[in-house]
């Protein structure tokens, strides 16, 4: 008989900071990525990517690299012809170019060879012959009344044309004291994720079956997708997600690579390793698209939004991807934020011969809410109000329906907004120009955000339930967590048990979790719209409320009691009027006599009312359960010589309904900002006729620790009354916020305004430079004024 | 490999273990360790020297494994991440970066851990800006790098008994 504590308690597991369940293999370096799997006897993938833009394919000769010894496998366009992509209205990439090529560095055909050299020699053996088209880099070029579409079924190179008005607009604007136009555009942006993709496909030629490892957000998709592509029977593959180098929205579609690996892996009739390179990787990004944001916006002299005027243009890269879904919710999300009575939003998503951007963090929203917060600052100083005031005028009050029928039922902007107010010490410092000791010129500036917790409308519509967990607990008294929610770094391993462990009133060490494994776990839609919290840790919840029950009983019929007087301590299941008890062992032997090993699942569904809008079509993106808020605020220093922009210091507040792990979210929000700070002032990638010529880490760069400043972070508890213990969203939300506050605070530190993204030294310069001239000119003409 | 590289004979020290190998002139340090020896805890995250994620250290420095020749460590001493846990528990480093939350993917954690290794043997009480100086060349994605400073500071306090918890 196991000894029993007298006092014991049920563990507290929500709400304390403790590290990631995979940590420590992460830094012993056992942790496996998918290019660690080295098996001996693999074949080298490797892809011929096509040298020019846009062109018809005319032939792909791969007769000599076939005939090159220790080439196993060549694989073209001719070897799947079923289109793959997230969206079910927009399945019309191939993992391998047919008939035509769309950009520079599409995949035309791959090779399987018994090692990196040879296959590097079977590509230059590949002859491709192609007749070229007309290519187009910008948004406005592939819209031009006489560009070639290109695809025959997207005239006018229009992805979708988004067009609503909510409210009366035009009645808003009429009403306003002050309107403000302005454009703003913000430049494409990559993930760069450490980890480059790769995968490894495994074909057993004898049964038939197919086992691919990836780096990949969407498991399932994947799994989707190579059914799909492959032509085989979803139940033939088996999908493994290993440790994951980091996603941030790349890989939250299938991408080729994994695909072509196991178009090759069958080819070869063997296993396959695909590690793409960096540049590969940059070409194969699927990050936020560049945007040309239109903002109109009206505003009373007491600071209240009178209404809203958008046109957002993205450029969508050669195929769909998500991009229907990014063009909606940059709209959407104009919403949900500020109380809004008017809003009009036109949307275009453009196809130009560039490769296809995706789902990046703050998926939609972040260049949309970088115009908006940066024109509401503008309209604030040039009513002489004080930018956080004017924010604080235009609060919603939760529960709060939207124009686009987005419900808020916990909404924590208020205290954030208060937090960093009073952290930064804005009152005192903002609104103070004029050089310090040091020569520079410091500015204070705020921008607030928001972001869903999960897509509340399945894309891929099954009947399933968004989320559904397994817990198997076993005769060794230990409970293992089987999710498909793909852990990527952002914890959600560690959240999913937590879940479980704090209604069970167990310690997170009785605790293992499988994530990942198409043949072992339940279906999962992966990680992306910051799904994973809200949606998966309710499963988890669920599902630890179904084995308590069952532990409950076993307890009640061993102690003969009744269910309702067992009090569950966790270690310890005791009658009410008993001292004694059972351990939790005892407990366990007592659920599994005579069934064995059990599994419980728990579904989590979101509710019909948070499906979005059926005003205008798409209305259902921006539809979430709930949505997490945060403000921001950053103190610049700018050096008037060389138009540097030091960050000394970033506060920040986010409202994420409830800490599961304060640790975790702490990270998660530090991530967000520091994001945010790259776009806005050195990240973006820049083409050639075509030719990336950002694809290294050295001319895209990101900031380093060097220029990284103090996150100064404040967690905000609202309580969502739906969220898993009244969680939300803690990854994605701070992005976008900083944007703002950093341009922001450049117009507070120098009275010079930026617009266009990323804010460099040289664009930062020629504003200074052209204030100067204004500045002198207007001096010039009052002195010739005053002397006539 | 390629059919008609010269090879060469290197001696080195690989995580303490005396190791005699016969390497093609032209292969990385990066790939011997990870296709030749099986030491995957080394990652690669780009084409080369951008990222870091390959740090090593050779003779005590951190250094790119992707900017080096196996050839050229003949004589030397190499250790990789795998090294650095000793007798069952993690270095006090790697409890920093496990205990603050220094790694979310881990992906750049191998090489962030071996160049911070490196700066704390060199200066066991780094400010943040020797901190800074030392991963200069290391970059994280995830972190926005705020709890990689606090994980150094916690290996650094841990290492000269600062850490109560150390203690316990």
């Amino acid at each position: 008989m196991n000894e029993i504590k007298k006092d014991v308690k049920p563990a507290k597991v929500i709400g304390v900071p403790r590290p990631l369940i995979d940590g420590p293999e992460k830094v012993s370096g056992k942790a496996l990525y998918a290019a660690d799997f080295i098996p001996y006897d693999h074949m080298v993938g490797r892809i011929f990517r096509s040298p020019v833009a846009h062109a018809n394919i005319i032939e792909v000769d791969t007769s000599k690299a076939e005939a090159l010894s220790g080439v196993l496998g060549v694989v073209t366009g001719d070897d799947c012809d079923e289109g793959f992509g997230v969206l079910p209205i927009a399945r019309y990439e191939y993992p391998l170019a047919r008939e035509r090529v769309r950009y520079r560095g599409e995949p035309v055909a791959a090779v399987a060879a018994v090692d990196v050299e040879t296959a590097q020699k079977a590509l230059d053996l590949i002859e491709f012959k192609y007749d070229e088209l007309p290519a187009y880099f910008t948004s406005e070029e592939a819209m031009a009344p006489d560009a070639v579409s290109l695809h025959e079924h997207r005239e006018g190179n229009i992805e979708r044309d988004v067009d609503y008005d909510l409210g009366d607009v035009d009645g808003g604007f009429a009403d306003a004291d002050l309107v403000l136009e302005r454009e703003y555009n913000c430049a494409e942006i990559c993930q760069v994720q450490s980890e480059p993709h790769a995968a490894i496909a495994e074909y057993d030629a004898e049964r038939d079956y197919m086992t691919v490892r990836a780096s990949t957000q969407v498991p399932f998709y994947v799994h989707l997708m190579l059914a799909k592509t492959l032509k085989m029977d979803q139940s033939r593959i088996r999908m493994i997600k290993p440790h994951i180098g980091g996603g941030f929205g790349c890989r939250t579609e299938c991408l080729n690579v994994e695909l072509i690996c196991a178009l090759l892996a069958r080819k070869a009739k063997g296993t396959v390793r695909l590690v793409v390179n960096r540049e590969e990787t940059f070409i194969t990004h699927r990050g936020r698209p560049e945007t040309d944001v239109k903002l109109k916006v009206g505003m009373k002299k007491d600071g209240a939004i009178t209404a809203v005027d958008c046109q957002a243009i993205q450029r969508g890269g050669a195929y769909g991807g998500y991009g229907i879904v990014t063009i909606l919710y940059a709209g959407s999300l104009i919403n949900g934020i500020y109380q809004l009575d008017a809003v009009r939003y036109n949307g275009l998503r453009v196809l130009t011969n560039t490769p296809p951007p995706g789902a990046m963090r703050g998926h939609g929203t972040v260049d949309v809410r970088y115009g908006f917060e940066a024109i509401l600052d503008e309209l604030s100083v040039e009513l002489g109000l004080d930018p956080i005031e004017v924010r604080r005028k235009n609060l919603l009050k939760e529960p709060y329906e939207t124009l686009n029928e987005m419900f808020i039922n916990s909404y924590g902007l208020p205290e954030a907004l208060d937090i960093v107010e009073r952290e930064s010490g804005w009152k005192d410092k903002r609104g103070k120009p004029g050089k310090s000791g040091d020569g520079k010129y410091r500015g204070l500036g705020v921008g607030c955000a928001h972001y869903p917790c999960g897509a509340s409308k399945p894309v891929n519509w099954t009947g399933e339930p968004h989320a559904t967990v397994h817990l198997k607990l076993d005769w060794d008294a230990s409970i293992t967590v089987l999710t498909g929610a793909p852990e990527i770094g952002q914890g959600s391993s560690t959240m999913v048990a937590q879940c479980a462990a704090e209604v069970l009133g167990l310690d997170m060490t009785r605790f293992q979790v499988h994530s990942g494994d198409s043949k072992l776990v339940p279906k999962d839609n992966g990680a992306y719209s910051s799904r994973i919290t809200y949606m998966v840790g309710n499963a988890s919840i669920e599902a630890a409320q179904n084995l308590k029950t069952i532990l409950v009983e076993a307890a009640a019929r061993k102690l003969d009691a009744r269910p309702e007087d067992i009090e569950c301590l966790g270690e310890v299941y005791r009658a009410a009027s008993q001292d004694e008890g059972l351990t939790f062992e005892e407990v366990v032997m007592a659920a599994l006599e005579g069934t064995g090993t059990i599994t419980v699942k728990g579904n989590f569904d979101t509710l019909p009312e948070s499906h979005g809008t059926r005003k205008f079509r798409g209305g259902a993106i921006g539809g979430s359960m709930a949505y997490a808020y945060a403000a921001e605020v950053v103190q610049v220093a700018v050096d008037p010589d060389t138009a540097e922009v030091e960050v000394e210091q970033v506060w920040v507040a986010q409202d994420v309904g409830r800490a599961l792990n304060p640790l975790s979210v702490e990270g998660q929000i530090q991530g967000s900002v520091w994001m945010g700070m790259g776009q806005a002032f050195c990240e973006g990638t820049r083409f050639h006729n075509g030719l990336p010529i950002t694809g290294n880490m050295l001319d895209y760069r990101v900031p380093s620790i060097v220029e990284s400043p103090p996150i100064d972070t404040h967690i905000v508890e609202s309580v969502d009354p739906n969220g898993p213990y009244g969680a939300k969203e803690a990854g994605e939300t701070s992005l976008a916020a900083f944007i703002p506050a950093y341009t922001n605070a450049i117009a507070d530190a120098l009275g010079v305004r930026p617009i266009d993204l990323p804010v460099t030294p040289d664009r930062l310069m020629e504003l200074i430079e052209a204030k100067e001239t204004e500045e002198r000119v207007a001096a010039a003409r009052d002195s010739s004024v005053a002397a006539e | 490999m390629s059919d008609d590289a010269k090879q060469s004979i290197v001696r080195s020290t690989l995580n303490g273990r005396p190791r005699r190998d016969f390497v093609p002139d032209n292969m990385l340090l990066v790939d011997f360790l990870r296709e030749t020896v099986g030491l995957t805890g080394t990652k690669i995250g780009c084409d080369g020297g951008e990222c870091g994620c390959c740090t090593v250290l050779i003779d005590g420095e951190p250094r790119h494994a992707c900017l080096t020749l196996a050839a050229v460590c003949d004589g030397t001493e190499i250790e990789t991440i795998e090294s650095l846990d000793t007798g069952g528990r993690l270095a006090a480093i790697q409890r920093g970066f496990n205990e603050k939350l220094g790694a979310q993917c881990g992906f750049c954690t191998p090489g962030m851990v071996m160049a911070a290794e490196g700066l704390l043997r060199e200066n066991p009480n780094p400010t943040d800006d020797d901190i800074r100086a030392g991963l200069a060349a290391n970059i994280c994605r995830c972190t926005g790098y705020v709890k990689i400073l606090e994980a150094v500071h916690f290996a650094a306090d841990e290492l000269a008994g600062r850490n109560k918890e150390a203690a316990a």
